[in-house]
């Protein structure tokens, strides 16, 4: 120190730094320019979580949409005087059993009059879904008058054909004509033909679609090539051979063509019918009658149409029959679009336009009960001891050091503990709200203790003191005084361990809580699933409808969970005391 | 039976409170009375607890007692070999049950229908026994604790005591969950190395160095020879594939969020991102499998193959990827914890010396946070690992040595939940190889956690 100041006394070496040199602002200049870009980083950060919060939520939403209604066909049902037995009429049990099979087909047939044949009939009444007489027969059972009466009725629609109309169909474009068209018969497989090269246009397009199928053909067999599998070089040889005769056909400009299920499918409406084109050349076409036509007569300019289904055939669900029946119910008014109450009303099922929640809402609300139940009370009760009660000891300490491990372990584990304990040893039933309610209660009661603490301990010492210096117990002073003060932060704590154990799915898989059931549960020792292991099993289901059943499912969890989350937060904002 | 038993119970209760209560009433009210040392509402108490608690240990007793000796007597009808063997007595079991109910299929064989008949009548009467003793171990408290009562009886500090003891015990359970989980998964791990009745068991060695997993067992001889093999492996390295995908994502991104959120945000912006990341920490994670699964899957095999890539449609990329956004929130606020109980004056400190906000973080803050972000990190890693749901869903099944984020790898939560859903009989090795990875997770999961604590704790004591 001293030598310092002498050395300064003797000489005084000052430096300077001169702020404004070009040096030291490029300096400053750099810095700030750093400053600004750490800055962004944060920044940067916190909006990616937000656009994948947003990406998923919407996502979600949007999958969702379509399982939200359903689409059911508004049809005549008569029902025939001896449909059941006379003396049965009034027994709802013979109306519920008796055979709706031949009603709805009928009632189909009316509705689109010359379906003939075994394998259009299949084809109409497979439109409908297994459960589309469910409503008729409910109304006959409460009202048997209706018996040898038509009722107008909605039948609900299977669930490929439900989703042609939510958009997983084809777009459908229609070309008017310039010039006459005269078929050759009525039905089964015919000719038309046309006065002037009238599909010449669709002839090109048709051969535009071949080719782009070579290029796709091609692309497959590099990629087939460039593969080490075995069995790959012979794939790629062959797509190449069909490559080229694709590209063959599609040169030739003039040639006729047979339209297979690859490409687009083209379809003619003439005189009230429509006519699957399968052979295309310039002025004449070949091919099945879908939907029967009025007359063989020649159709004027305008009057008959080349409709075509763009998506091909194979590349879908529904195919043209299917696609024209259903057209042509739309185009009658006969298809209703409505809130899929069914959702919300029945249990699962195989077939997705019948499966519906209630049964994981009802497991879901019996496996929190028995959460509630035995956590509230156990968990409140720990954290009063250990907050209020506890000596500072070894023994605490463990406790201590346990609950926050407890709070860490992985939820699985808690599902090996419920199957090797509560199933294994305990041999408590399988798949019931039961033991999936205390395996919850073990995963939540961590949180649930180290809320209660928090809560406990955020109420201010005098209180218990005042209580203490009237002559309260201590036990009088924390229950009387202290329990009650932080029983909003315990309440709000509880809430946010039960939306925890509402979005558990692990452990509950490993107790059995995976099996397919249609019953609503109706105690805790029943069979049930609950809405995330639900949510899991339909996500494995390879129906493209229920896709759009899980995504609803997942939306009604988010509902439970942010009304559960907003009344723990309405709880704090209400209750909560700044001491 | 259970219903008969508490409805006694409750309304035993009840007239125990209200005896116990009245007779410290009378005895205060008595003319020459002196002051009691408890209000009568402890003398209540106290006479309640006195007949719950024996109550309640009868048939915590009783009953288990009961179904033993009924079930006992009803496989006395049945030649000692059937009863010993535990898949007939099962079947046993279930008959004499539909018997009794009434739901038996056909007509039930002699010894079936005496032995339905023996169970029952053994039952009931048990059960009679039961309850008459729970009531009259009761009675003999109640009236033990109503004898007693004096103006000097400390009924207030016998109740108390009780109350601690019920408050100790509560507190107990988390220690006997630690237990239940310890010992539950050690004994089939044991059973799964050593038990020599265990057929195809690997040795540690195996376990832990083998690189196949193949734990599917020959059900039938024509099945062929199917090889199992439970190398660990393989596993080990598509958990550590995904987690450190999920790291490298939610790493960078937690930490900036975190110093974002605590140096730089206004207020205004601070009430808008936190409940941002709050929700994210709480969406389910099956809700994340999916949209791992269904969205980000094809989206990433699509962009492969636009790169000219091969991409597995179950590739670790994606369920890394999403495991990444469920852990952001988590780093953060546990970064946030820490960055914010870093003291002011060293922020001071650093600003004082002309430092900018940044240099002052880079410099000061984080390296003084450190071992609290380490920590954060240690604890995001064992949530990673253990994560179940994202990695069933969109992971695969197979399980490839390898490195390659493109590829599908499985992971030792996919496997336990594989191996265990459906029916289980608890002496294959297959089932108890899923305990195995579980006393594996259980014991990873731990450490990092005990030794995240212990880093955390002596941080904080080093700036109090």
């Amino acid at each position: 120190m001293t030598d310092t100041i002498t050395h300064t006394t003797a000489a005084p070496i000052r430096r300077r730094v001169d702020t404004t040199s070009p040096e030291a602002q490029a300096g400053v200049r750099r810095r700030y320019r750093a400053e600004a870009r750490f800055k962004s980083y944060g920044l940067l950060a916190i909006l990616t979580a937000a656009v994948f919060l947003a990406v998923l939520l919407i996502d979600v939403v949007t999958k969702s949409l379509p399982a939200f209604t359903t689409n059911s066909l508004q049809l005549d049902v008569a029902i025939p005087a001896d449909f059941v037995p006379a003396d049965q009429k009034y027994n709802p049990a013979a109306i519920r059993s008796a055979d709706y099979l031949p009603l709805m087909r009928e009632a189909l047939k009316t509705a689109i009059p010359g379906i003939q044949g075994r394998g259009p009939e299949r084809t109409l009444i497979r439109l409908l879904s297994t459960g589309a007489p469910d409503g008729i027969r409910e109304r006959l059972a409460a009202d048997p008058s209706l018996i040898g009466t038509t009722i107008k009725a909605p039948l609900l629609l299977s669930d490929d054909a439900d989703l042609y109309f939510k958009g997983a169909g084809t777009a459908i474009t229609t070309r008017a004509t310039r010039g006459t068209a005269t078929p050759s018969d009525t039905t089964g497989t015919i000719t038309i033909t046309a006065s002037g090269n009238e599909f010449s246009e669709n002839l090109v397009t048709v051969k535009l679609a071949l080719a782009e199928l070579a290029r796709a053909a091609i692309t497959e067999a590099d990629r087939a090539a460039r593969s080490t599998a075995s069995g790959a070089a012979e794939r790629a040889a062959d797509l190449r051979k069909q490559a080229d005769e694709l590209l063959a056909h599609a040169k030739d400009a003039a040639s006729a063509e047979l339209l297979d299920s690859r490409l687009p499918s083209l379809l003619v409406a003439i005189n009230g019918g429509l006519v699957k084109i399968t052979q295309l050349a310039a002025d004449r076409i070949e091919g099945e009658v879908l939907l029967p036509l009025s007359s063989a007569s020649e159709a004027k300019p305008g009057d008959w149409r080349v409709v075509t289904y763009t998506t091909p055939e194979s590349a879908r669900k529904i195919n043209d029959l299917e696609v024209a029946l259903l057209e042509r119910f739309k185009t009658n008014g006969q298809v209703e679009r409505a809130f899929n109450w069914r959702f919300f009303t029945s249990g699962d099922s195989r077939e997705p336009e019948l499966a519906g929640l209630r049964g994981a809402i009802t497991g879901t609300a019996l496996t929190l009960l028995v959460t509630l139940i035995l956590c509230l009370p156990i968990g409140v009760a720990a954290a009063i001891y250990l907050e209020e009660f506890a000596p500072k000891n070894w023994f605490t300490d463990i406790i201590e050091v346990n609950i926050n491990n407890l709070a860490a372990v992985p939820s699985i584990v808690f599902g090996l503990l419920g199957l090797a304990m509560f199933l294994n040893f305990f041999g408590l039933p399988r798949s019931a709200p039961l033991v999936g309610g205390l395996v919850l209660a073990l995963l939540v009661l961590p949180t649930i203790i180290i809320a209660s603490r928090a809560a406990l301990k955020a109420v201010p010492p005098s209180i218990k003191e005042a209580a203490l210096g009237v002559g309260a117990s201590h036990q009088q002073a924390v229950f009387h005084h202290v329990l009650p003060l932080a029983m909003p932060g315990i309440m709000t704590g509880t809430i946010i361990g039960m939306a925890h154990a509402l979005g558990e799915t692990a452990p509950l898989l490993m107790i059995g809580m995976v099996a397919f059931i249609v019953d609503v549960p109706t105690g805790i020792t029943d069979a049930a699933t609950v809405l995330p292991v639900q949510i899991y099993l339909w996500s494995d289901l390879p129906e493209l409808a229920f896709q759009a059943k899980t995504a609803a499912a997942i939306v009604v969890l988010l509902v439970f969970l942010f009304v559960m989350n907003g009344t723990a937060i309405w709880l704090r904002k209400r209750f909560e005391r700044r001491w | 039976m259970t219903a008969i038993y508490f409805i006694t119970l409750v309304f035993l209760v009840a007239a125990g409170y209200f005896l116990a209560s009245q007779r410290a009433k009378v005895l205060r009210a008595a003319p020459n009375g002196a002051a009691l040392h408890s209000l009568p509402t402890y003398h209540g108490l106290l006479g309640a607890v006195a007949l719950f608690v024996p109550m309640l240990i009868v048939y915590a007793i009783g009953t288990p007692v009961v179904k033993m000796l009924a079930t006992t007597n009803a496989f006395s009808f049945f030649p000692s070999e059937l009863a010993s063997d535990p898949l007939q007595r099962g079947v046993i079991l279930r008959d004499v049950g539909n018997i009794i109910d009434g739901r038996y299929q056909g007509d039930p064989s002699a010894a079936l229908r005496d032995a339905a008949a023996s169970y029952s009548s053994t039952f009931s009467a048990g059960r009679l026994i039961v309850l008459g003793t729970g009531v009259v171990l009761g009675l003999a408290s109640l009236f033990l604790v109503l004898s007693r009562i004096s103006p000097a009886f400390r009924a207030r500090n016998l109740f108390e005591r009780f109350v601690i003891a019920v408050l100790i015990l509560c507190a107990l359970v988390a220690i006997l969950t630690t237990v239940g989980i310890v010992f539950s998964v050690m004994w089939e791990t044991y059973r799964f190395f050593f038990d020599p009745a265990l057929k195809g068991r690997p040795t540690v060695a195996q376990f832990l160095f083998g690189t196949e997993w193949n734990p599917q067992a020959a059900l039938r001889a024509d099945q062929g020879e199917i090889r199992t093999a439970f190398g660990f492996i393989p596993l080990l390295t598509g958990t550590l594939l995904i987690t450190l995908i999920a790291i490298v994502v939610a790493g960078p991104l937690g930490l900036f969020a975190a110093i974002y959120l605590s140096e730089y945000a206004t207020p205004r912006f601070r009430a808008f991102a936190k409940p941002i990341l709050e929700i994210l920490a709480g969406i389910p994670t099956v809700v994340l499998g999916f949209f791992a699964a269904l969205t980000v899957a094809p989206y990433i095999r699509g962009w492969g193959e636009g790169l000219g890539l091969d991409v597995a449609s179950e590739s670790a990329l994606a369920a890394g990827l999403v495991m990444g956004m469920m852990i952001i929130p988590f780093i953060s606020s546990l970064s946030d914890d820490v960055i914010n109980s870093v003291p002011q004056s060293l922020r001071d400190g650093a600003y004082a010396l002309g430092a900018t906000k940044s240099e002052t973080i880079k410099k000061v803050i984080l390296p003084a946070a450190l071992p609290g972000i380490v920590s954060a990190f240690m604890l995001a890693i064992s949530r990673a690992i253990g994560e179940t749901m994202i990695v069933v869903m969109a992971a695969g099944l197979a399980a490839n040595l390898t490195f390659n984020p493109l590829d599908a790898v499985t992971t030792i939560t996919v496997q336990i939940k594989t191996i265990l859903v459906g029916d289980q009989e608890f002496d294959s090795a297959k089932t108890l190889a899923a305990f195995a990875l579980g006393f594996v997770l259980f014991f990873v999961t731990l450490m990092l956690n005990i030794i995240a604590q212990q880093i955390v704790r002596r941080y904080r004591e080093q700036y109090d």
